[in-house]
């Protein structure tokens, strides 16, 4: 009897299984009614623009004033948002774009050309400027990059040059890491086959190794992309600020974020002025689903046949 | 079995530990507890206070947190904080009602037109101020100074230095589209640096690095703002509820002393409310 009821018991063993069990759904759960809340909270704020306040949506994302807290000539608030937008897409952008040649080469010096030495001394140097908080970068920027911009092209020295600027340091471990990793996942036997072809040690990183990795970098790309898009303060410190449709690189702009960061404390909740603000808000969630999506999309498709 | 009891009871302790704190969070946030939200310009002088009077008043806990005007009103609205600091009238911020809360003015703070240093000029004539900022007078050469493009570097919309040199000097045209940057710290940067710059800051603020301006020969000095000769200024208001505790009156007393208003407030650069000799409304006029 006694032996029958300690196997039917649920062992020491059992209990330790359910508890684990219990404590990671705990967690799970709690992240997501976590994201869950922020993304009601967000779109309810920033829909509300447009529901209670009665913005047309159109006005929205194709006008140039903004101005939400005051009485525009038409008699309705300006609340255009066009400037920004462009604003943040350049920047984004023509960072990774400067970004990207840069990423690649020290990812293919880092796995295929350079010595194994330099490989972690390379690391190192790359998450260190992961760890760089933003606001440093921003002060740098302030300091360095946007007295020499204004001495080489004229101008104030704020614009979007300067910010390209700031993000290309910013984005470039993002892009440079994930770019290695997708390098160092390509399957020795296909370099190795290419290289027993006769192909050169160039026509096998060309056409081989960086064909079958591409996908990845693409992600590498737009991880960094998205990056630059979020990236608030560092470019609010170089932008200028000043809610302008760009027309050229040099002067002041402002981006969907530095809006945020600067108008946030100067605006009453439940205000136009405040809802607006949230719509902007509503507008970076909205791309940074737009870029994990496009993520999930090229690593499903881009794979190689 | 055991196990069962041990859990349940543990459970029970930390709960009842938990109520009785929170009881005690409650009791203290109504009696010894002031929170002041609000105002970045009025901040180091309340937060100099409050310092000054805990040290006072032991057992007193006063927060002082920055966050803006518009954040400071709000809040107190919301009945999160104890005092709402703004820079400026209640009346005039969108989405508070004013009528429901007390207005405590305790300092003045003036706001001048600074430059860079080589544009080349120290006097300006208010028509001509308000022609920079509209966008009307492009460069420096129009009003005798070097061959400079004028660059306007605005505070943020709705920040309350932007909201009182506006009302004084735009005469309700609209501000030329411009750089906006969040704190005077960075506006006193930006104009040291940058050729041709203008923008306005508060007196506290300039230093040797720029040229504040005269406006119509008037030089910005306390002793102008105090006769109101000096036009660009406003109050510091530290807003209430209707109800206040006992704790947060004296607070406000011991703003408005004369230990305070003659002490903390000249010394951070602020204009004493006692020395005032003229008044204004929300609307901007002076009253008697």
């Amino acid at each position: 009897m006694e032996i029958n009821k300690k196997i039917l018991m649920p062992s020491k063993e059992t209990r330790q299984e359910k508890f684990g069990r219990t404590l990671s759904f705990i967690s799970i759960s709690a992240i997501v009614v976590l994201v869950a809340l922020i993304l009601y909270f967000i779109i309810s704020k920033g829909v509300s623009t447009f529901t209670q306040n009665h913005v047309n949506l159109w006005d929205f994302i194709s006008k140039q004033d903004w101005s939400p807290s005051t009485i525009g000539k038409d008699g309705k608030p300006e609340v255009g948002a066009l400037p920004m937008i462009v604003t943040s897409f350049s920047v984004t952008f023509l960072s990774a774009l400067i970004a990207t040649p840069f990423a690649i080469a020290v990812g293919i010096y880092m796995t295929i050309i350079g010595p194994k030495k330099s490989r972690g001394f390379l690391q190192t140097v790359v998450e260190l400027l992961v760890g760089i908080p933003s606001v440093v970068y921003g002060f740098i920027g302030l300091t360095i990059i946007v007295p020499i911009v204004r001495t080489l092209f004229g101008g104030t020295g704020f614009g979007i040059l300067s910010a390209t600027m700031v993000l290309f340091v910013m984005v470039l471990p993002t892009i440079t890491s994930l770019t290695v990793d997708s390098l160092n996942a390509v399957p020795k036997h296909l370099s190795e086959a290419s290289l027993a072809l006769g192909a050169t040690r160039w026509q096998t990183i060309y056409k081989v190794v960086l064909r079958s990795a591409t996908p990845g970098i693409l992600t590498a790309v737009i991880f960094g992309m998205a990056r630059a898009f979020g990236e608030a303060l560092a470019v609010q410190m170089v932008i200028g600020n000043a809610i302008l449709m760009p027309k050229n690189l040099i002067t002041p702009a402002s981006t969907l974020t530095s809006q945020l960061t600067t108008g946030i404390g100067n605006t009453v909740m439940g205000t136009l002025g405040n809802n607006a603000l949230w719509s902007l808000a509503l507008v970076l969630l909205l791309m940074s689903l737009f870029f994990n999506i496009l993520v999930k999309l090229i690593g499903k498709k881009g794979k190689l046949k | 079995m055991m196990k069962i009891k041990k859990w349940s009871l543990m459970t029970a302790v930390v709960l009842m530990a938990g109520s009785v704190l929170t009881a005690c969070g409650v009791n203290s946030a109504s009696n010894n507890k002031i929170t002041v939200v609000g105002s970045t310009a009025l901040q180091p002088l309340v937060e100099e206070a409050a310092n000054a009077y805990q040290a006072k008043n032991k057992g007193l806990s006063i927060t002082v947190q920055g966050g803006g005007s518009g954040t400071g009103l709000s809040q107190l609205q919301a009945g999160a904080v104890t005092i709402g600091n703004s820079d400026v009238f209640a009346e005039n911020q969108k989405g508070i009602k004013a009528e429901n809360i007390v207005d405590h003015r305790v300092a003045v703070v003036g706001i001048t037109p600074v430059v860079n240093k080589e544009t080349g000029v120290k006097n300006i004539s208010l028509e001509n101020l308000r022609k920079i900022f509209t966008g009307k007078i492009t460069n420096w050469k129009q009003l005798g100074g070097k061959n400079t493009p004028i660059e306007v570097i605005n505070r943020v919309k709705g920040s309350g230095t932007r909201n009182t040199f506006e009302s004084n000097v735009l005469n309700g045209e609209t501000a030329v589209k411009a750089q906006e940057q969040d704190s005077n710290g960075t506006v006193r940067r930006i104009v040291a640096t940058t050729p041709g710059a203008i923008s306005y800051l508060s007196f506290s603020f300039v230093d040797k690095t720029l040229q504040p301006l005269s406006i119509d020969n008037v030089k910005p000095t306390d002793k102008n703002v105090e006769t109101n000769a000096w036009k660009i200024w406003s109050y510091e208001h530290m807003y209430t509820s209707k109800k206040i505790s006992e704790n947060t009156k004296k607070f406000l007393e011991y703003i408005d002393s004369k230990e305070v208003q003659d002490g903390l407030v000249k010394k951070l650069g602020y204009i004493s409310i006692h020395n005032m000799k003229v008044k204004r409304d929300a609307k901007n006029q002076i009253v008697h």
